[in-house]
């Protein structure tokens, strides 16, 4: 039997994890892996794709983005109007039709994605009671490999189990939950103030020390304990924070708090712009950036990583599993307004938007976002995200990746903004540009280390073939927005700007090592509260199509 | 595909021997209960434990009937015939509307909206006759919602407003609304206040421990009274005693009742939605609880009825982006109520073909939409024979679905719920058939992906 070769050869090559910083590389595909090239010389591909002055690197990872589920699917049926102003999406003989605006229906969100050359995408904030519903969505989100996050700050039984201080409990409860999920990560959204804002009007909590009632716990006990469990269980994602107050003048104590309590555990800070604002309690004609203080802790922390949630201009939709922000923001937007609070697990908030260069605060939010990704120092702890849709769609990557390639460009912006914004941050004085290999980082090679994922994010013997190809340009936003060639998993599904091919692509999720034990105190507690039966909330593997177990690690 | 609407299928009972089926779901309404235990003997179930009087029924009355698998122009037929002129119908029609759903698992309602697609045809679902309005009301000021174990947890004030769960509903007042010690309300009952606002003294109303009777047709004016008592403005009893039927001192009583409660909660019906105003009603009950979020947390959620109409507003919006009355005639998805619902292109005598699944227009819609839906080939999946499939020229007995068949519904609170199938059918599942279907239809048009 012979084996079938693809060959991408002469293309210049980013590939960071690897070292390869823009040199002049062939790549041997085997059966969708990247494979060493045949000994052999007299081997020749079944096929050979010319890359030779193209440029080329692993598929893009979205490691924070909001694309299936419950609250994603609230909000496009809660938005015609946003639909029918989008790009509608016209079927051909390969693909399905569908419908853009803030929030693609599934269809359209796959082929976005592929098209724009990135191949993994995960989503941020399931509630494991619609884990199930999210799974259905992945099935018809084609041609990416995807997973997603779970909803567990305000979960009664992690309360609980650190009321009682049972750490051993709260972490057989965490594999339990994301085992029966099939989900990929632990995620702390408000940890305590959903709860909060389930039993009061406009409840919440204010900081990390203000106890949730009737558990009697903190913040900050739910923070450190769920990192502690996602550490010893060897996860291959640390937690993943929604810090809370998010989008409060003065926040970024909170924040730094947060980060403080993470020592000693790998921890993620999740669209870290909406979470580093100066100025007085509530009040926005303080409203400044406090990145550079936070960027120091994080650029001294190594257990730290973050992505940064970069806002841009424009009209999206507010999506979120924090209830009490959802009010909040309906408040202030004015318009239509959804909550919808999940029994024993979470909360969800969705209200249009739309972000105002004119707007001091707005403008300060863009600002603020930028001066993340450039007072990092290490690329590979820093993200790109637009926590899509909240801060942006994301199809404006490649916009952020010229604004950071080119300080020109985004100077030129900064000029259109409110003028106090030169005041209140430090953007006009940041002269960092970043390089081809550092955006490489930023959107694939860092992602995918955070995620710990061996097999993505590179392009050496034994990874995923998820390759994007790159016709160099002066503009990085032409660049980038339309890739000449993408493959996943070997396979060509875009060229020349178009889907030739399309596949399902693989849910990716975690399967812990836990103490089986404990199930039967999860199940007396679980039978009391649910309104559904305890044989009918885990998701089966028939909900997986095609399906990846992710290893644990070996140490966090 | 099928996977998942097996997966939950256990081994059939052997002849004589009984056979149990724990926590399995009943599909008949709304409330999809997911905790009966089916005793299985000989193919029949003959206990459906926790069941209503609906549900038993659904269980036990359930046969499957002597009817060939596929019948074209009303003579048997091979299943392989009836795929072949069926996909022949839809892709030869120039308006083909597809419409029903609301009582298939999610996973045979995607391949209906892929057909749909392929054929750029219209896809419509059950709600656009019942909750539509409701639909509609919601894409005007959103919703404040939550699943039903939290109003089993936290629910101290409970109302329903043109909803009768006492007959279309039977377990929502044991299983969710009134009975249940939730943790917050350890003593079930007698922790919660029960308010039914009606026009007329249901079943449901001997529940009550308040029943305002309204007049007929003046829910809108009800709410706005309501609305507007809750910001503290002064009404004219008199004007309000006209408007709605009722002394302005019970409304104020009920207001101040609802300020005070910790977590109130309206469960509203056809009852709302269907009566004049329709969705000018749904839309003042969800700001009426939006409001009441600026003095406590109140939150609101429609009693829907079939078993997986939330499934088909769900599958519709994740795969076009909208939630039904969808058009693919320009190739994307369009959204019109009104203009692309299927009561509205069958009585304007707009579609030339179809297809129906579960529902059954020739028995419900309105005489200009069933003449005009006589008049065209279509296709009908039912699990029985009705005057729908009579008039079909290709008619499909399917299994049914969470007797015979697996997969997923929603509840009536967007939760997602698997099915586990008790029985045997001869008969194919409704996703079989769509799903042979959509093959043909694919390659007759020449689709790859
Ligand atoms: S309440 Fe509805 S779902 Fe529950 S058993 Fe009765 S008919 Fe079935
Ligand atoms: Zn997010």
């Amino acid at each position: 039997m012979t084996i079938e070769y693809t060959k991408i050869s002469g293309g210049t090559v980013y590939d960071p994890a690897n070292g390869i910083d823009g040199l002049v590389r062939d790549l041997w595909i085997v059966d969708g892996r990247i494979v060493e090239p045949p000994t052999d010389p007299t081997v020749t591909p079944t096929k050979t794709i010319d890359a030779s002055g193209l440029v080329v690197m692993p598929g893009g990872i979205d490691m924070h983005c909001h694309i299936a589920g419950p609250k994603v699917n609230v909000a496009r049926k809660m938005r015609p109007e946003d639909k029918r102003k989008g790009e509608q999406i016209h079927r051909t003989n390969v693909t399905h039709s569908g419908t853009m605006g803030s929030v693609p229906s599934t269809f359209a969100t796959g082929y976005k994605y592929i098209g724009m050359g990135y191949t993994t995408a995960f989503d941020a904030a399931i509630p494991p009671l619609g884990a199930r519903h999210a799974h259905e969505e992945f099935e018809d989100t084609p041609c990416i490999d995807k997973g997603f996050y779970v909803l567990m700050g305000n979960n009664h039984y992690v309360m609980q189990s650190l009321q009682r201080n049972e750490p051993e409990r709260l972490k057989a409860f965490i594999g339990w939950l994301l085992a029966s999920t099939k989900g990929f990560a632990p995620k702390l959204v408000n940890p305590g103030g959903v709860e909060v804002w389930k039993s009061h009007q406009a409840g919440n909590v204010s900081g990390l020390h203000q106890k949730v009632d009737h558990f009697e716990v903190t913040p900050l006990q739910i923070i450190q304990g769920v990192a502690r469990a996602a550490d010893e269980l060897k996860l291959p994602h640390a937690v993943h924070i929604h810090c809370n107050n998010l989008g409060m003048p003065g926040n970024w104590t909170t924040t730094l708090e947060t980060m403080k309590a993470l020592e000693g555990h790998r921890g993620h800070i999740t669209h870290a712009q909406f979470h580093s604002y100066g100025g007085g309690d509530a009040d926005e004609n303080t409203f400044n950036s406090k990145v550079a203080p936070l960027a120091e802790y994080v650029n001294s922390h190594p257990n730290l990583t973050i992505d940064v949630g970069q806002v841009l201009f424009g009209e999206t939709t507010s999506m979120t599993g924090d209830g009490p922000l959802g009010y909040y923001l309906s408040k202030v937007y004015g318009g239509k307004w959804f909550s919808g609070d999940t029994e024993m697990e979470s909360g969800c908030g969705i209200t249009p938007i739309k972000y105002k260069n004119k707007s001091l605060v707005h403008a300060l939010q863009w600002a603020i976002g930028l001066e993340w990704y450039l007072l990092v120092e290490d690329p590979w702890r820093v993200v790109m995200s637009t926590d899509h849709p909240n801060g942006g769609s994301f199809l404006a990557y490649p916009q952020i990746i010229r604004m950071l390639m080119d300080r020109t460009y985004r100077q030129d912006i900064l000029k259109t903004c409110h003028p106090l914004v030169r005041e209140r941050s430090q953007l006009g004085d940041l002269n960092r540009e970043y390089s081809l290999n550092e955006i490489a980082i930023i959107t694939r090679a860092g992602p995918a280390r955070i995620l710990g994922l061996k097999h993505k994010g590179h392009l050496g013997p034994g990874a995923d073939a998820d390759i994007t190809i790159y016709t160099p340009h002066e503009n990085k936003e032409i660049m980038f927005e339309l890739p000449r060639t993408v493959i996943k998993s070997g396979r060509v599904l875009v060229d020349q700007g178009e889907i030739r091919e399309v596949l399902t692509g693989k849910t990716l999720h975690v399967d812990p090592n836990y103490d089986r034990d404990m199930e039967q105190g999860i199940q007396d507690w679980f039978e009391k509260y649910y309104s559904i039966r305890w044989r009918n909330y885990p998701v089966d593997l028939s909900y997986l199509h095609e399906s990846e177990i992710v290893p644990m690690i070996t140490s966090p | 595909m099928s996977a998942s609407a097996t997966a939950l299928a256990e081994a059939p009972a052997t002849e004589g021997s009984l056979k149990v089926i724990q926590d399995a779901t009943c599909t008949f309404c709304g409330c999809v209960c997911d905790d009966i235990d089916l005793t299985v003997k000989d193919n029949h179930i003959i206990e459906a434990k926790r069941a209503c009087v609906l549900g038993k029924a659904w269980f036990l009355n359930h046969k499957t009937e002597d009817r060939p698998s596929c019948l074209i122009d009303g003579q048997p037929a091979s299943l392989e015939a009836g795929y072949d002129r069926a996909a022949r119908i839809l892709v030869e029609g120039k308006y083909p509307i597809i419409y029903g759903l609301s009582d298939s698992p999610c996973e045979a309602q995607r391949v209906a909206v892929s057909i749909a697609d392929w054929i750029n045809g219209t896809i419509d679902t059950t709600t656009s006759v019942c909750h539509g309005p409701s639909g509609m009301a919601f894409q005007g000021v959103g919703e404040v919602t939550c699943s039903l174990g939290e109003v089993i947890n936290r629910g101290d004030m409970i109302m329903f407003w043109g909803s009768n769960p006492a007959e279309s509903h039977p377990r929502h007042f044991t299983k969710y609304s009134l009975m249940p010690k939730g943790m917050f309300l350890p003593n079930g009952r007698k922790d919660r206040t029960c308010v039914i606002v009606d026009v007329r003294k249901t079943k449901s109303a001997k529940a009550a421990d308040i029943f305002v009777q309204i007049k007929p047709r003046a829910d809108f004016e009800g709410l706005w009274a309501l609305r507007a008592l809750s910001k503290g403005i002064d009404l004219d009893p008199v004007q309000v005693k006209r408007d709605t039927g009722v002394e302005l001192a019970v409304w104020q009583d009920l207001m101040h009742r609802m300020k005070a409660c910790k977590f109130g909660v309206i469960f509203f019906g056809m009852g709302l939605t269907m009566t004049r105003g329709k969705h000018a009603n749904s839309e003042a009950l969800l700001a009426l609880t939006r409001d009441m979020n600026a003095y406590t947390r109140f939150v609101a959620k429609p009693n829907r009825g079939h078993g997986n109409v939330t499934g088909a507003d769900n599958v519709v919006a994740w795969r076009t982006g909208y939630p039904f009355g969808v058009n693919h005639s320009r190739g994307y998805p369009r959204f019109n109520p009104g203009e692309y619902t299927t009561s509205d292109t069958l009585a304007n005598g707009e579609a030339d073909s179809g297809m129906t699944i579960a529902c059954d227009p020739m028995a419900n819609f309105s005489e200009p939409a069933r003449r005009h839906l006589a008049s065209i080939p279509y296709i009908a999946l039912d699990t029985k024979e009705t005057p729908t499939t009579r008039a079909a020229a290709v008619a499909f007995t399917v299994a049914t679905y969470g007797i015979h068949t697996g997969g997923t519904v929603y509840r009536m609170d967007d939760v997602p719920i698997p099915l586990r199938p008790s029985c045997e059918s001869p008969n194919p599942s409704d996703l079989e058939v769509l799903t042979q279907i959509e093959r043909r239809v694919k390659a007759l048009i020449g689709i790859t992906g």
